[in-house]
């Protein structure tokens, strides 16, 4: 991230420790309703580390979307201080954080957000094409097993492969680390299992690390940790002594 | 407040910007009707009331001279309801404080109350028959030139300086457009009638007894063309110059003129409007409904029927409508107002207002909602055709096909982005293609209006720069011999003079005939030259005659082909011409012949009856000035400062012209732009949302967004040039008269201007609606399900 050293505000960010690659710190978010503040992080301290696989758990209105959007950039803390390496997202401007998008983050949301006007090669060709280095389109797609989908619209997909889809879309710029908020939520279970298990495939083979936002408690199996939030607050983050793999899962 | 009510406004408060350029369409329309065909009906009400009062002529004839005692033969005629005869004639006004040469049109008058056509007193008194040396002048020359009652003014007539006592000023329904003899625009400085006692002016022209012009009414149900035929037959032994109606009458010819245009586009400029009107309403209720398809589908699991969800979005486009006709009403009255005002400073009326007809008013209204109801039509019956269960599942994903560039085998050479951009225009081509044909409106309505100005100035450099290029045209009050040449090139400051004759004559073609005077001239001649609609220079033949196209349609004869020719003067011979050219002139209906073929067209003695002079630099006030003295001389011209007043006159109107164009131009492109985008964005505020989130930048995702619009835009502009032009083409041709004919040519500089001003409006808008995807919750938007 050369270019953003020079254009953030505080100067040159100190680079972070070895193996990390978000460090949150005093993190907190206040939403102002009219009347009524709604407290949605309150002094978080977090840390995401290289090729991680993170689960984040929580019930609804504990924060876990917050805290992911600040992560990607959708979003700004109130308070506190918020790095991804070099770069410190809680003071970056507008076009910092387009380039850090466009580089070194990808999304994955309930709602596949795919562009109802292109193909599922051109959805994620629209990404390869502002990338530094990216996979192809067919690449991408094959690594979640959409080889023999390529030209289908969104429109002639089924949700789960929708869901995959966007999947390729987020990894084929070969980000570093991929931020996804309940992307099984909108799909039953089996089609769950498969984008669930492309996850883990990207993770495994690609080393990106995975922040994985989800209710079900089941999925925190697959993680190598698993960070537990209520009210705003992380309240418990523990290692798995064993990572499942997707086979070993069961709900 | 029902709920729904209430509903109602917070939807048209959260769409405001929408409603708010849906109305401003509106109030144009309205605007333009109640303004344009206002003061149509304004006008039209006003002269038809002044015709009826005033005892408008039906016919007139101009003679030689005729004994008084003709009229009781005249009035005997089949179908004749009464008839006026007068004394009439052109001759020398001298004013001091004008440099020009001024000429006025003498009339007699016999008794004020008695007569056709009567007059109507601004101020002072009438003249009477025995009135020795008073005068009547017509308003707009009294008021130019300050004359008041009292006052004594100048008058050369037949060689003899008068003075005269102003007593009066008075305006006549025969002269509510005064233009000067052979001009088209008014110069009320140096031209205007004057009135006289019979008795006076007789005696100055030989006159006694007799008279030189009569005007008839005609009996309801009787035929025109044969009382005319009558008439002509009747005066032939008194040097009759073939009989006229109304049509060809030049005040009334005008003022038709000027009030068919006011229709034409009094219709046409409020009917693109209301067009634009229903096709906005149409694509942003569409849109409406389908961001509210869980309302809808609650509301009817709630028990609310069909007809109260179709009201509800009918009356939701009800309101835009009202809203837009208020302010339309208010504007268009205050407009109508100063288009009146306008109109008064070329026609005269003894009180012409603005009216606003309650007729016209609810014409305007029923039409706007007619245009509601259309544009409201398709949205609601998507709303109502929503079956509850359906209406509360979210639409599915908008099926998308490989664009035509793709099948044609392009794709690999367009990027995911342009693809998008394209597939979203193909997806809707009927929206695509109504919203291109909008902005086209926006480009073509500026290439009318300003083609009006081009085609007229080309008109006018062409007829006073190229065609007529003398300093001074003289009309003689009698037929001087040729050599009179000689006399005026003696006279010091004259360069050159080139006598002419003008013969007047009717033109037969099987049953078809029309009237013109044959200009005789010779070949050597040079100050005035006959050209083509092209602004080629032709040759006058040495045989045969030349003639305007307006007249070869008419009597539907081409070149080669042999007319019959009779002449109205003399011993009035039939003879036959062959038809060696015929020429698209502007101005006028002509003919040219060879001055010696015409002298044996005619037959008798040769002679000549005025003559164009051109004059050494800075001369032409004092040549004038001696001209005009002259006994032989009826009135001197001066066509190139006609043409000035003209063309000052023009540039004002042009600056008020192209304002009122620009401001139309505008809410059309703003309002069809700005709407195409504020859907767009609407219906894709998620996509350009989830570009945001793969990291494009503000400015790549709004170029995305308004790509569409650039792209509609710019099909739409060369579209418009095209039925710009198409519709300059149709108006043109429905403006052709004997007067003028204005030609279709319109300047580079016109496409220019109305291309870069549609531009603007389009930037403009786009630039509205960027701000508002400039302020888009990235986040909330991908939260929320379509
Ligand atoms: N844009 C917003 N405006 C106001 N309040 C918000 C907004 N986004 C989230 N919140 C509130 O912040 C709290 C945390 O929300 P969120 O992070 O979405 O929780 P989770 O993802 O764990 O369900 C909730 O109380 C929610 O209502
Ligand atoms: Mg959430």
């Amino acid at each position: 991230m050369r270019e953003s050293k020079h254009l953030s505000e505080e100067g040159i960010a100190e680079e972070l420790p070895e193996g990390q690659i978000f460090q949150a710190r005093h993190l907190s978010k206040v939403y102002q309703m009219g009347e009524v503040e709604v407290v949605a992080l309150r002094d978080v301290d977090f840390t995401l580390h290289k090729g991680e696989m993170l689960v984040l758990l929580g019930a609804s209105g504990s924060g876990k979307s917050t805290l992911l959007n600040i992560l990607g950039g959708l979003d700004t803390p109130t308070n506190g201080h918020v790095q991804y390496r070099d770069l410190v997202l809680s003071t970056a401007n507008e076009n910092e954080l387009t380039i850090y998008r466009r580089k070194h983050v990808g999304f994955v949301f309930q709602f596949y957000n795919l562009i109802p006007s292109l193909t599922a090669r051109e959805n994620v060709a629209l990404v390869t094409e502002i990338s530094d280095n990216p996979m192809t389109a067919e690449e991408a797609l094959e690594l979640v097993g959409l080889e023999d989908r390529l030209d289908h619209f969104p429109a002639q997909l089924s949700g789960g492969e929708q869901q995959r889809v966007a999947i390729a879309r987020a990894v084929a710029k070969r980000p570093n680390v991929l931020l996804c908020d309940e992307p099984t939520g909108a799909l039953d279970l089996e089609t769950g299992k498969i984008v669930l298990r492309a996850l883990d495939t990207v993770n495994r083979q690609l080393g990106t690390a995975v922040a994985l936002i989800t209710h079900n408690a089941a999925i925190s199996a697959l993680g190598d940790r698993v960070v537990q939030m209520s009210s705003g607050r992380i309240t418990e983050s523990t290692y798995n002594a064993h990572r499942a793999s997707m086979d070993e899962i069961v709900w | 407040m029902t709920p729904l009510t209430k509903k109602m406004f917070r939807d048209l408060w959260h769409h405001r910007g929408q409603m708010i350029s849906i109305a401003a369409v509106v109030a144009t329309a309205i605007m333009t009707v109640l303004s344009m065909r206002g003061v149509y009906e304004s006008l039209v009400t006003s002269r038809d009331a002044y015709y009826e009062t005033s005892k408008f002529p039906d016919v007139w004839v101009q003679l030689e001279r005729a004994p008084e005692s003709l009229r009781k033969q005249i009035a005997e005629i089949p179908g004749v309801a009464s008839v006026d005869t007068r004394v009439s004639f052109l001759a020398t006004i001298n004013l001091d404080q004008i440099e020009k040469p001024a000429s006025g049109l003498f009339v007699s008058i016999d008794n004020p109350d008695a007569m056709l056509g009567r007059l109507h007193l601004r101020s002072g008194r009438f003249v009477r028959k025995w009135d020795r040396d008073k005068v009547m002048l017509s308003e707009k020359f009294a008021i130019t030139n300050s004359f008041e009652e009292g006052d004594s003014i100048e008058v050369v007539i037949n060689g003899q300086l008068r003075a005269m006592e102003v007593v009066g000023v008075a305006i006549s329904p025969e002269h509510m457009y005064i233009v000067p003899p052979g001009s088209f625009f008014p110069d009320n400085e140096a031209f205007g009638i004057v009135w006289m006692g019979r008795q006076t002016l007789s005696a100055l022209d030989n006159m006694e007894s007799a008279f030189s012009e009569a005007v008839l009414t005609l009996q309801a149900g009787a035929v025109e063309e044969q009382v005319k035929a009558d008439l002509d037959e009747l005066l032939k032994p008194y040097g009759g110059r073939g009989s006229y109606g109304r049509p060809m009458q030049i005040s009334h010819q005008y003022l038709e003129n000027e009030l068919k245009q006011n229709k034409t586009m009094g219709t046409a400029i409020p009917a693109v409007f209301l067009a634009v009107v229903a096709f906005l309403l149409n694509i942003v209720l569409r849109r409406l409904i389908s961001t509210q398809r869980q309302e809808i589908a609650v509301l009817k699991a709630f028990g609310y029927s069909n007809a109260d969800i179709g009201r509800f979005y009918f009356q939701f486009s009800l309101v835009a409508v009202l809203v837009g006709a208020l302010v339309g009403l208010f504007v268009g009255v205050w407009l109508g107002d100063v288009m009146i005002e306008m109109y008064k400073e070329f026609f005269v009326f003894p009180n012409l207002q603005y009216k606003l007809s309650g007729s016209l008013l609810f014409f305007a209204l029923l039409v706007s909602i007619l245009a509601a109801t259309v544009g409201a039509l398709g949205g609601v019956r998507n709303a109502v055709a929503l079956p509850p269960a359906e209406a509360m599942r979210p639409q599915a994903p908008a099926r998308f096909h490989p664009g035509i560039f793709e099948r044609m085998g392009l794709g690999t050479y367009l990027s995911a982005a342009t693809r998008m951009v394209l597939r979203n225009i193909e997806r809707r081509p009927m929206k695509s293609i109504l919203s291109a044909l909008g902005v086209s409106f926006s480009v073509a309505i500026l290439i009318i209006g300003l083609f009006m100005f081009d085609g007229v100035e080309y008109m006018m450099n062409l007829q006073f720069n190229v065609a007529q290029r003398e300093d001074i045209s003289i009309s003689f009050n009698r037929p001087l011999t040729p050599d009179v040449e000689l006399d005026i090139l003696r006279i010091p400051g004259v360069a050159v003079a080139e006598p002419f004759r003008m013969v007047p004559a009717r033109f037969h073609s099987g049953h078809l005939k029309k009237e013109a005077g044959i200009t005789g001239r010779s070949v050597a001649h040079e100050l005035q030259r006959i050209i083509t609609a092209d602004g080629d220079i032709i040759p006058l033949p040495l045989s045969g005659i030349v003639i305007s196209k307006f007249m070869a349609d008419h009597l539907q004869v081409r070149r080669g082909d042999r007319v019959s020719v009779e002449i109205l003067e003399g011993r009035r011979p039939w003879r036959e011409v062959e038809i060696v050219e015929v020429v698209e002139d502007f101005m006028g209906v002509s003919a040219y012949m060879e001055i010696g073929q015409l002298h044996r067209l005619v037959g008798g003695a040769r002679s000549v009856s005025g003559a164009n002079v051109k004059v050494a630099l800075g001369q032409q006030e004092k040549v004038s000035r001696t001209l005009s003295d002259l006994p032989a001389v009826a009135g001197v011209a001066s066509p190139r400062s006609t043409y000035e007043i003209f063309q000052k006159q023009m540039s004002e109107g042009l600056f008020i012209g192209i304002f009122f164009l620009i401001g139309f131009s505008s809410v059309i492109a703003v309002s069809v732009i700005y709407n195409g985008a504020r859907i767009s964005l609407s219906e894709r505020g998620r996509e350009l949302a989830s570009l945001r989130v793969l990291g494009f930048s503000k400015r790549e995702v709004a170029v995305l967004l308004f790509a569409e619009q650039g792209i509609i835009t710019f099909l739409a502009i060369p579209i418009g040039w095209y039925i710009g032009y198409l519709l300059s083409q149709a108006i043109a041709l429905s403006l052709i008269t004997e007067s003028y004919r204005i030609p279709l040519m319109i300047n580079f500089d016109t496409y220019v201007y109305a291309a870069g001003i549609t531009l603007i409006a389009a930037i403009g808008s786009s630039w509205l609606v960027r701000r508002r995807l400039d302020r888009y919750d990235l986040i909330s938007v991908l939260k929320t399900r379509d």
